[in-house]
This record gives C-alpha cells, structure tokens and sequence, in this order.
C-alpha cells in the first residue's frame, strides 16, 4: 500500500484543532463508505456465502433443502449438458482469439494516417454500442436459411445446396454464434490498442523515420511494445468473457443444437429447472477458473515486467524505456 | 532504392485501404440489410430478396407497429429514468469512496480495496441465482427502484476508474484547502469533485452503455409489463413475430437510432472514456 497517500497531518499550529480532524476524517470516511459497503455487502458478499452454501444442497427456491455434499460439484463435470457447455466455450475462446488478432492488426493499420480514419473506426465500433438482444435478432435474421449471408455468397457464385444450414448444422453452428462475438467487440478492442499506441510519443514515429525505419520497424520496435501489457490483459479477460458468453445464443438458438453456453445452460438450470443448488454449483466452479485465470495473469505480469509489483504505471515507464532503446536500435540500422 | 520504397509504401497504402473498406463493410451489413427490411411491407418482404431495396423508404408502418406492440415507449421511459438514477448514484458513490479510500489512512483499508477487488472478478450472471432470492425477501422484485439498485450494487468499474485519478490528484490541493479552514466535506465537493470531469465522463460512458444494454437483470427483476426496459421490450419479438423479421428489424432499428445518434454527438468521449477505462480492464 505505498500508493496510500496518508491524511495530511495536522501541523503542530493545529494541534487544538486535532480532535476536531480527528473526529471530522470518521465522519467522512463512515458517511462516505456507508452505502458502497452495504450495497457491496448485500449485493456481492451476501449472495456469494449463499452461493458456496446452497452448492452443497439439493434444493428448489422454496421448499426443503437437502444436504448432498460434493454430489452438485460431481454432476458440474459429469451431467453432459454442464459438461458440454464448458467444451462450446473453447469455441468463444478461439473467437476470442481471432478478434483480439484482429483488432490488433486494424489497430495498427489505422495508427499510420488514415482518409476517413473517423469513418472506418466508427463503423467498426458501433457494434458494440448495440444491445445483446438486438445484436441476436440481427444476426438470427442474418444466419437464417436464405436470407443474408446465404444472399451475399450467392452473390459470389455459391450454390444454395452447398452453403451449409449455419445455425443447424453442428459441426459450424457454434463457430456463426462465436463470430457474433467478434463481430461485436473487434471494434471496441481496436479502440482500446489503438489508445495504448497513440500514446507513445509522436515524435518517436518520427525520429525513427527520419532514420530510415520503414513501417514493419516502426510496428516492431515501437508499437508492439507499447502494447504488449494490454494485450495480454486482454487475452485473459476474454476467457472469462467467454465463459460468460450468453446474449448471442440466448437470442438465437436458445441454446438447441449443442450450443449451449455455461451461462445459457447455468439460465435454465437455474429459473427453469429450479435445480438452485446444481446452478449454485456451476456459479463457483466458474468462478474458480476465473480466479485461477486471474493469478495466472498476475504471475505473467509478475514475470514480464519482473519489477515486484503489477503497477501499471511502473510498467509503463519500462515500456517507454525499452521503446526509447528501440528506437535508438533503429535509428542504428 | 528509392523508387522501391515507393513502390512498397503505394502497395501498403492499397492493401490499407482495402482491409479497412472490407472491415467496414463487415461492420455495417448485418445492420444495413435491417435497415432496408425495415421500411418493407409484409407483402414485398415475402417476396424480394433480402439485399433488394424496399420500394419506399418513407414507409414507417413497420416502426409504428413495433414500437406498439413491444411498447416501446414504456421501455425508453423507464430505462430513461433507470439511466439518470443509476448514473448520478454510481458517480457520487464510485467519487465518495474513491475519495476515502485514497486519502486516508485507516484500519482496513487495504482490506476493502481487495474486497471490491475481488468483487469485480465475479461476472453478474452467475451470482444472480442467490441475488434473486436476496431480492425476494428484501421486497425489491417488480419494482422499478428495486432494479437500481441492484444496478448500482454492482458497480465495480467506477470505483476503479475514480480510484485510479484520485492517484494522480496531487495532495497538496487538499492540504492548502484545509490550511485555509475547508472541511473534508468541503475539499471532496469544492476542490476536488470538479476536478473529477475526466473520470465521470469516462465512468458515464461505460456504465451508461452497461446499463442501456443490460438485459439479463432487467429481465428477471422486472416482469411486470409496465416495467420493461428496452432490451427485455424487444425481446418480446422472440414470440409472436417469430419470422417476421421487417417487424423485428425496425424494433432493433428503434433501440439502435437512440445510442447512434449519441454515439455520433459524442464520438470524442466515448473513444476517450473506453481507452480510459480499459488501463485496469
């Protein structure tokens, strides 16, 4: 807690006014802390205790509770369903992947000057300003057979016996639901690199051009590292993003044909089923693999940027440090 | 030499521009082909390709119904008052505790940042089975301050986003201020709290956008037909409509036009707010 900036002492002049302060720094720490801490109390802590609680029973919302033990966590791994939905997840993953890949690649695109620069970040944006539902409906009229996208390739030739059913067939249809994803969130990963990149200092690109860098220079040595620590932030927030993907194929599919996300099958078990303590269950293993996800990339920062702590603004002044040496590299080609 | 890199730099301007135009274009079809069944009628919906153009596109009846039948009015009233709320409260709540949290040195300190910490790791969806029944007991179901509050209860991304400028707020500010006889009250709301523009427009953005699209929350809080909020009124289209899709396109059409026009006013911002925002995820 070095960050921590401590009160500002009275000086000795005020020492008649100490008690007051004194008293005055709980007054506002208590009026100012009461609601957040209560709401987080209520809102986070309460449902989670509930949550480990009911992961050991077999129980409905009203009604009687029976312990089980372990046998919640057991049927987690070994109901298909369950089972299977952690499997639909990897397909997100791999969306995942894709996206941040491409936005990556438009984010460096655009870092050089663009015409119309505002048009073509705009366009790719939009998409995630758009609701869960309505991106669903768009996208469901969009896969339907014969409508959109089976149109677009017609357009290019493509026989209506050889596009494939893409919400129907169960060797793609995960792959159309994981491309909503894409579709939704490239823009807005673009936006954050693109940020991230614009922040090293103009001059830079300029320096390194006067010395001759061409643009595969310029984005090796000076625009990878700049982001490299947001990246990889972003890698591992998609997983768990993926694991909680559920708009697209709550809207879409419902979860039929094998597309079940975790949270779509977690949905039903949960306010259909009314199996609480099944769902109660998926909620914690969930989490632990988020958890797990989360010391991974602590670690990983821990190791990268080996300075002791993940303080983002210490790995900042290395980022420009190493794009400073960078740049002299170079200059030295 | 020379003539080369020329050569490179016009081939690398070429594929720039085609991969942009491409992208673009991925981006905005899916939306654009909703636009044109919009403004069809039932009748040249049945029976022109999907990527013709409608014969008119002064035909509104589509809007009219659905803006009817979901009761979409409604939806934009309350999700309208939804919004206020929820962002004046998580403002003044992320900014207050910030504030604690940053300036003074108490017992537990430490141990409430890691609490909210934590707190974020936790995605909404999955806590919402036993939040449910907290809900229950507490009366707040089917009510449209029930639904806020829970809304602000789950608000981890502004408190981050406030803590992370206080750090750069230099100290001194405050401590000139109390030599000069300001309370702690008076430093946060005169000296401090105006300079906090950047933050809430960065936490406004984010939340604001969290909040206009949240369907989950809304959908299982606030069943009472009266207290739709836009997302869980379209998903009414899922049912009756069923194939419809000119109906079901201009309701999207009618939850999208809002936050684009929004978007365009303040394209700056939202850019500024999400980079901003995205430093500690």
């Amino acid at each position: 807690m070095e960050r921590q900036i401590s009160t500002p002492k009275p000086k000795k002049s005020f020492m008649d006014r100490l008690k007051g302060r004194e008293g005055q720094k709980w007054l506002v720490i208590i009026t100012f802390m009461f609601a957040p801490l209560l709401l987080l109390f209520v809102f986070t802590y309460l449902p989670f205790a509930k949550m480990v609680q009911f992961s050991f029973y077999n129980m409905k919302y009203i009604g009687p509770m029976k312990f089980v033990g372990l046998k919640n966590y057991i049927d987690v791994f070994q109901r298909d369903d369950c089972f299977k939905s952690l499997i639909v997840s990897v397909y997100y993953m791999g969306g995942a992947v894709v996206q941040l890949a491409l936005a990556l690649f438009f984010a460096s695109l655009m870092v050089f000057k663009v015409k119309g620069s505002s048009f073509f970040k705009g366009a790719m944006f939009f998409p995630y300003l758009i609701c869960g539902i309505a991106v669903g409906f768009i996208f469901k009229f969009f896969y339907a057979r014969g409508f959109v996208l089976d149109s677009i390739l017609q357009i290019f030739g493509m026989n209506q016996e050889n596009i494939p059913m893409w919400l129907q067939d169960k060797s793609i249809n995960n792959i159309s639901l994981a491309a909503t994803s894409v579709w939704r969130y490239t823009g807005q990963n673009m936006i954050l690199f693109l940020g991230a990149m614009m922040s090293v200092d103009a001059d830079l690109y300029e320096a390194a051009s006067l010395d001759g860098a061409n643009k595969w220079h310029q984005f090796r040595y000076i625009i990878l590292p700049s982001i490299k620590s947001i990246v990889v932030l972003n890698l591992i927030l998609s997983i768990s993003g993926s694991l909680s993907a559920f708009e697209p194929p709550y809207v879409i599919t419902n979860g039929t044909m094998g597309t079940g996300t975790y949270f779509v099958i977690m949905n039903r078990i949960a306010h259909e089923n009314q199996k609480v303590g099944l769902a109660c269950a998926m909620a914690i293993v969930l989490l632990a693999i988020i958890v797990v996800c989360t010391v991974a990339q602590k670690l990983f920062f821990k190791y990268v940027f080996d300075d002791g702590t993940s303080d983002e603004s210490k790995a900042a002044v290395r980022k420009r440090k190493k794009a400073e040496k960078a740049a002299k590299k170079v200059g030295q080609i | 030499m020379m003539k080369q890199t020329k050569v490179l730099s016009v081939f690398f301007s070429i594929f720039k521009y085609v991969m942009l135009i491409a992208a673009a274009l991925i981006a905005l079809i899916p939306v654009c082909v909703c636009v044109l069944t919009a403004f069809k009628t039932t009748e040249e919906y049945n029976n022109t390709s999907v990527l013709d153009l409608p014969e008119s596109f002064m035909n509104f009846d589509n809007f009219k119904e659905a803006f009817q039948v979901a009761n979409m009015l409604r939806g934009f009233v309350n999700t309208g008052v939804v919004l206020v709320v929820v962002l004046t409260a998580s403002v003044f709540i992320g900014a207050m505790l910030a504030y604690v949290l940053n300036r003074f040195k108490f017992k537990g300190n430490g141990l409430i940042q890691n609490l909210f910490m934590f707190a974020a790791l936790i995605p909404g969806i999955a806590t919402q089975v036993t939040v449910y029944q907290i809900m229950y007991s507490l009366g707040l179901i089917n009510h449209l301050y029930g639904y806020m509050i829970v809304l602000m209860g789950t608000d981890i991304i502004s408190i981050y986003i406030f803590l992370q400028f206080f750090e750069n707020l230099p100290v001194s500010l405050d401590e000139s201020a109390i030599v000069d006889g300001c309370t702690y009250f008076g430093v946060f709301f005169k000296i401090l709290f105006p300079l906090l523009k950047p933050a809430i427009v960065t936490s406004l953005v984010l939340k604001g956008v969290g909040v206009y699209n949240e369907y989950y929350m809304a959908n299982l809080y606030l069943q009472k037909e009266e207290l739709k909020t836009i997302s869980t009124a379209l998903y009414k289209f899922t049912g009756p409509y069923g194939n419809q899709y000119n109906y079901i396109c201009a309701g999207v059409l009618i939850t999208i036009i809002p936050i684009f026009i929004l978007f365009l006013i303040f394209q700056k911002q939202v850019y500024g707010g999400m980079a901003a925002g995205a430093v500690k995820g």
